[in-house]
């Protein structure tokens, strides 16, 4: 397979980037789409030039680090993160436009390498249950329903790559939010902290300049762990509650 | 300090020589399989010298079950308010990483913690599967402290230390009161209680597990910890930033030097101790289920400031993973070992079929080797064999699957019968989620065509030498989780690895660290000359690194680093391959830094430079691993040496000669590395030889 | 967003209620008018309840618009470097169409105050009978025109609002009241667009006159 490659090649921060063209050949359809990257840095480097800079690490769906936004679709155009991507799913000969995530809380520190520590400040703003180590009680004492310990799974599965606000045409950062809300609201030992951690999260958000969320379901349909919506929901209805009974 | 690679006191010639005495027939053939003696230079085997024997001096001389109540009562404590003069740096932010650095951080210390990846959440023990073991004996299945600690010195074939591993089990049901209440939402029966389920071949139901994401939901649970240590001001996180250098004053680690991977600035940071959670180095083999940023430079760095490195050559691998499938592969994927239970193992009787549709191979021309070799295991024998049963056929020439450079590497893992069996729904019922990883990554239907596996490395038991306090030769250097070696001897169970990491960085480092820290804060040792040495060496060697601007990429040189060590030092090694490949390192090191190309400069984001320097380690740590395998003439789990073998083809241990850990010391700039012993003595637990047939 | 938008869900219901009146002929329909200006009176003044209603609705709608105008705000300042690619998967045209829909809404209220409340634009013929005044109006083609694509957008800006707003108070945490909100948008956005646009449509064709 051969591809025309338009990928995003920006220095660092502070310099502008701008679309360069590259053309590959000799691709199989057994490469994941960051091997493809792989093997193009490959040619770069033979060639003097400079590598294009990406993040990854696990390569197998788990980490969250890869995130790339592959001809207009956050992680590409399958359900899943950019390292679990084979160049099967493209067709020999098309032109595929590689992207940083784009939004101003996640800037761009090279090439496709984005800055995506807004989100570890969110989850220090409340995505905890405070519980000083040595301090549990117990694991049997409290039981946890079957179905609550299985939505808090389901949402605690978001590995926290962006690609919800990368296709959020709002630049919206609810989902990952609302996944973490979600998770801890489900459970016994999460229930003390329940209004106060939505309340911080939500500001912390909004603080770092995240776009607001309108439900357009961008987000859901690129997450890679396919959070559903319905934890937008349940963000929501737990700030509307802890509004309403807000502590003076 | 030259970094190049050729021991001047070991010609190439002679190993040559060497290597071709010893054919085949003869290691069959060789009287065991002691140590050997040095000759009149000091040198044993011409590879290593020896040092002094080593012991563990921590551990009180008590029974095993009292050993860690006595200790904690016996360690000096730190006063609340005393605890904020002292200030800790910890490497990485996986289990035993991101969980020491929140423990500590509630105590009230002044945390630094580093990780190179974005965030902390990224460390690779999110990408765990299976489960943590845990002796609750919530199923009453007549489990213990005992049965734990038990099966994990014989899962570690004798060669761990009783005292660390009896207490991991003893802490191990602590680790899971701590998650349950920091939320991490473990599966649960329809009672609302704790699930378990058995796993790595023990008798008891013990491992807790949340679906086939048990290491992700942990590491959550730890990060989410260590952020909230973050809002309180305790600790402080540095991401993308990689440390680089050891800060050694008057014999204490100190601090460390650091790269900020963003702006490459390199950055001093003092502390009053220093602890390592950087994890295991699998990724020397190139290819292995490691994260792509997996690296031993934190070890080895201390490694070569004088922190001894134990046990290099075990390393753990695993025989489900999905093959490698073209030269561009970059990594490998684990699929869990529970596909063995109901898939059926084969090959191709003969070689020609090898390349044939696998439905269209009858049945009578089907080799289940497994079931052929093992007749009362089959397809369930311990990893270790499965795996190096998987590399013998395919060496045959009877593997399947592409073929990568001139060879096969695969074996079938075929379902048809269990579909056949239990049914399709059944089957996609109990496997439906491994399937479908399987069919994204290869693009093939495993429900319709049988799977492909090969082994692939997963684990390192070996890490740097700790005592049972954790501490590293170097006072003041705490090592933690895969890092360290202390656990799992020459065989890690299944579920242990989360076990150990979020044991170490809950409950027992915070526990012996404060004995250490009880005599500080120390002295300020901003303006020693060693502080400023320790930055300046950092920075030459980065300049070394981006002046050679040779031919080659660093990738090009770790994936030849990893045929090397995968071929030599991976599932079953000889003396004569490991003679070769220490050879082949050494020249490929040297190689290396003259031609080496890494672009670019150190003032930006530079991925190469990253690599590069990573690369330069595992370029010395593969040779010592060998030399460590080439010194340890026996086989001991995840080690196997093609001399010490039954009749029937299995390990063969040597006790008499080899219960003891081998310790290694950094012999200085193109020096052979120096063996410190540790003998290995086992008060509540009877050696036995371990048997699967 | 919501709160303000599910009053105005409120109100188009009601109005399209009543202008189904338009179907009595002359008389109930212009009864219907009157009926309008003397509710709950004496309690209120004549026309009270209308300016009670108008005073709710000018607030929801300066409510509505400013937070869908913060809204656009906060998105734009959260990309300021746009994608050169960029697909929708998951979003329906409604949503897409949410916030020039809105702002096209906006232009059709303003016309249509002017037309039948203010009567300063009088297509047709200006009268003292608002039936009259109504099937004037539709009787033109251009102006039944207008209405019907005014409809067609409020349609739109209804099926995604309705389920948005649901959403955004939190009622929709599970599939089945995802299901039944996304049903009840869709329903409400066919009814009040079709109950809107019935009248007109058969004063343009001449069935009412």
């Amino acid at each position: 397979m051969n591809f025309t490659l338009k990928i995003w090649r920006q220095a660092s921060q502070r310099d502008q980037g701008q679309f360069v063209t590259y053309r590959i050949d000799e691709i199989s359809d057994d490469m994941s789409f960051l091997e493809m990257l792989d093997l193009l840095n490959e040619q770069l480097i033979a060639k003097s030039e400079d590598p294009v800079a990406f993040d990854s690490d696990c390569r197998e769906g788990i980490c969250g680090m890869c995130g790339l936004m592959i001809s207009g679709q956050a992680h590409g155009p399958e359900v899943t993160t950019t390292c679990q991507l084979h160049m099967r799913s493209f067709t020999s000969g098309d032109t595929i436009t590689i992207e940083p995530w784009r939004a101003d809380p996640f800037p761009v520190l090279k090439d496709l390498i984005v800055d995506r520590s807004a989100f570890d400040r969110i989850i220090q703003a409340g995505g905890y249950i405070s519980v000083n180590t040595g301090a549990a009680p117990e694991a049997h004492s409290v039981p946890v329903p079957k179905p609550n310990a299985d939505r808090a799974f389901d949402a605690a599965t978001c590995i926290g790559c962006g690609a919800c606000v990368a296709a959020c045409p709002n630049a919206s950062g609810m989902l990952f939010m609302a996944a973490k809300v979600t998770h801890l609201g489900e459970l016994p030992q999460g229930q003390p902290e329940r209004a106060s951690r939505v309340l911080s999260m939500v500001t912390q958000h909004d603080h770092e300049g995240f776009g607001g969320c309108t439900n357009i379901g961008e987000c859901s349909a690129a997450c890679p762990k396919e959070i559903p919506l319905d934890v937008i929901s349940t963000l929501n209805g737990d700030l509307r509650r802890a509004m309403q009974h807000k502590p003076s | 300090m030259t970094d190049t690679g050729h021991d001047p006191l070991q010609p190439a010639e002679d190993v040559r020589t060497a290597a071709d005495a010893a054919t085949p027939a003869a290691d069959a053939a060789m009287p065991p399989r002691q140590p050997a003696a040095a000759t009149a230079d000091g040198l044993i085997e011409g590879l290593y010298r020896m040092g002094e024997p080593i012991a563990d001096t921590k551990a009180p001389e008590v029974p095993a079950a009292n050993m860690w109540e006595t200790h904690r009562f016996t360690n000096k404590m730190v006063n609340p308010t005393n605890r904020r003069k002292l200030k800790v740096i910890i490497v990485g932010t996986g289990l035993a990483g991101a969980s020491a650095a929140a423990t500590l951080g509630e105590a009230g210390y002044r945390v630094k913690s580093f990780c190179y990846q974005d965030s902390p959440r990224r460390a690779h023990s999110i990408a765990a599967q299976g489960g943590i073991n845990a002796a609750k004996n919530y199923k009453e299945d007549g489990d213990s402290v005992y049965r734990l600690f038990y099966d994990t010195v014989k899962g570690g074939d004798y060669r761990s230390r009783e005292s660390n591993v009896y207490r991991l089990a003893e802490v191990s049901a602590n680790i899971i009161d701590q998650c349950v209440a920091q939320g991490v939402p473990f599966a649960r029966e329809y009672g609302g209680l704790l699930d378990n389920r058995s796993f790595g071949g023990v008798q008891v139901s013990r491992t807790f597990y949340a679906r086939g994401q048990t290491g992700q939901q942990l590491l959550i649970g730890a990060y989410q910890a260590l952020e909230r240590q973050v809002a309180a001001g305790s600790v402080e996180t540095f991401t993308r930033h990689e440390m680089l250098e050891l800060i050694v004053v008057d014999g204490r680690a100190r601090g460390i030097i650091v790269r900020d991977m963003v702006t490459g600035e390199i950055e001093t940071h003092l502390a009053d101790a220093v602890v390592l959670c950087s994890g295991g180095y699998g990724n020397v083999f190139y290819l292995s289920t490691n994260a792509m940023g997996c690296n031993v430079t934190a070890s080895w760095r201390a490694h070569r400031k004088g922190a001894y490195f134990a046990n290099p050559c075990y390393t753990q691998i695993h025989p489900t993973c999905i093959p490698v499938s073209g030269e561009n592969q970059s990594k490998l994927t684990l699929m869990s070992e529970s596909l063995r239970n109901d898939g059926r193992i084969w090959v191709p009787k003969r070689r020609e079929d090898c390349d044939k549709d696998p439905r269209e191979i009858p049945e009578e021309d089907r080799d289940y080797y497994l079931e052929r070799i093992y007749p009362s295991f089959g397809n369930l024998v311990p990893r270790d064999i499965a795996s190096r049963q998987a590399k013998n056929v395919c060496d045959e020439g009877r593997g399947v699957g592409p073929k990568v450079g001139d060879f096969r590497r695969g074996v079938y893992l075929d379902f048809a019968e269990a579909i056949d069996r239990m049914g399709l729904d059944t089957v996609k019922e109990k496997y439906g989620n491994l399937f479908d990883m399987y069919a994204r990554i290869t693009g093939e239907d495993p429900y319709a065509t049988p799977m492909r596996i090969y082994p692939a490395v997963h684990y390192t038991m070996g890490g740097l030498w700790v005592d049972y306090d954790l501490e590293s030769s170097i006072p003041g250097l705490f090592v933690a989780g895969e890092a360290n070696f202390s656990d799992h001897g020459a065989n890690r169970l299944g579920a242990s690895a989360l076990m150990q990491g979020l044991a170490d960085g809950y409950f027992v480092l915070p526990n012996t660290i404060c004995d250490y820290l009880a005599d500080g804060p120390f002295d300020d040792v901003t303006d020693r000359s060693e502080v400023a040495d320790a930055a300046a060496s950092v920075s030459d060697r980065i300049t070394r690194l981006l002046s050679v601007n040779g031919e080659r990429s660093v990738d090009s040189f770790h994936k030849e680093l990893g045929h090397i060590m995968w071929e030599y030092c991976g599932m079953e090694r000889s003396e004569q391959g490991l003679r070769k490949a220490v050879e082949l390192i050494r020249s490929l090191r040297e190689e290396f830094w003259r031609n080496v190309r890494v672009l670019g400069t150190n003032e930006e984001l530079n991925q190469s430079l990253e690599k590069a320097g990573r690369v330069a380690d595992f370029l010395e740590l593969g040779e010592l691993m060998c030399i460590d395998a080439l010194h340890r003439r026996e086989s001991c789990g995840g080690h196997f040496r093609a001399e010490s073998q039954t009749e029937d083809g299995e390990a063969l241990r040597d006790d008499e000669n080899f219960a003891y850990v081998a310790a290694w010391g950094w012999g200085g700039e193109n020096q052979p590395p120096v063996l410190h012993q540790e003998d290995l003595i086992f008060k509540a637990i009877e050696l036995k030889q371990r048997s699967y047939k | 967003m919501a709160v303000t938008g599910a009053i105005f869900v409120g109100y188009v219901l009601l109005h399209m209620y009543g202008n189904l009146m338009a179907f009595g002929g002359a008389d109930v329909y212009n009864t219907y008018a009157h009926h309008l200006r003397t509710f709950l009176m004496p309690m209120l003044p004549y026309q009270g309840f209308l300016w009670v209603l108008r005073l709710v609705l000018v607030l929801a709608l300066v409510g509505h618009v400013f937070a869908a105008f913060t809204l656009w705000n906060r998105a734009q300042k959260a990309r300021t470097t746009r994608y050169a690619v960029k697909k929708a998967v998951a979003a329906t045209l409604s949503a897409k169409w949410m916030r020039w829909g809105g702002v096209a809404l906006l232009a059709f209220v303003v016309f249509h105050l002017l037309e039948f409340t203010t009567r300063t634009i009088t297509p047709g013929g200006d009268s003292d009978s608002p039936f009259t005044r109504l099937t004037n109006g539709f009787s033109l083609w251009w102006v039944f025109l207008i209405y019907l694509v005014a409809m067609f957008a409020l349609a739109m800006h209804l099926h995604h609002g309705i389920w948005s707003a649901a959403q955004t108070l939190g009622w929709t945490s599970s599939a089945l009241s995802r299901r039944v909100a996304k049903t009840l948008g869709l329903t409400i956005a066919l009814v009040v667009s079709v109950g809107f646009i019935v009248p007109p449509f058969l004063i343009l064709v001449g069935v009412i006159k």
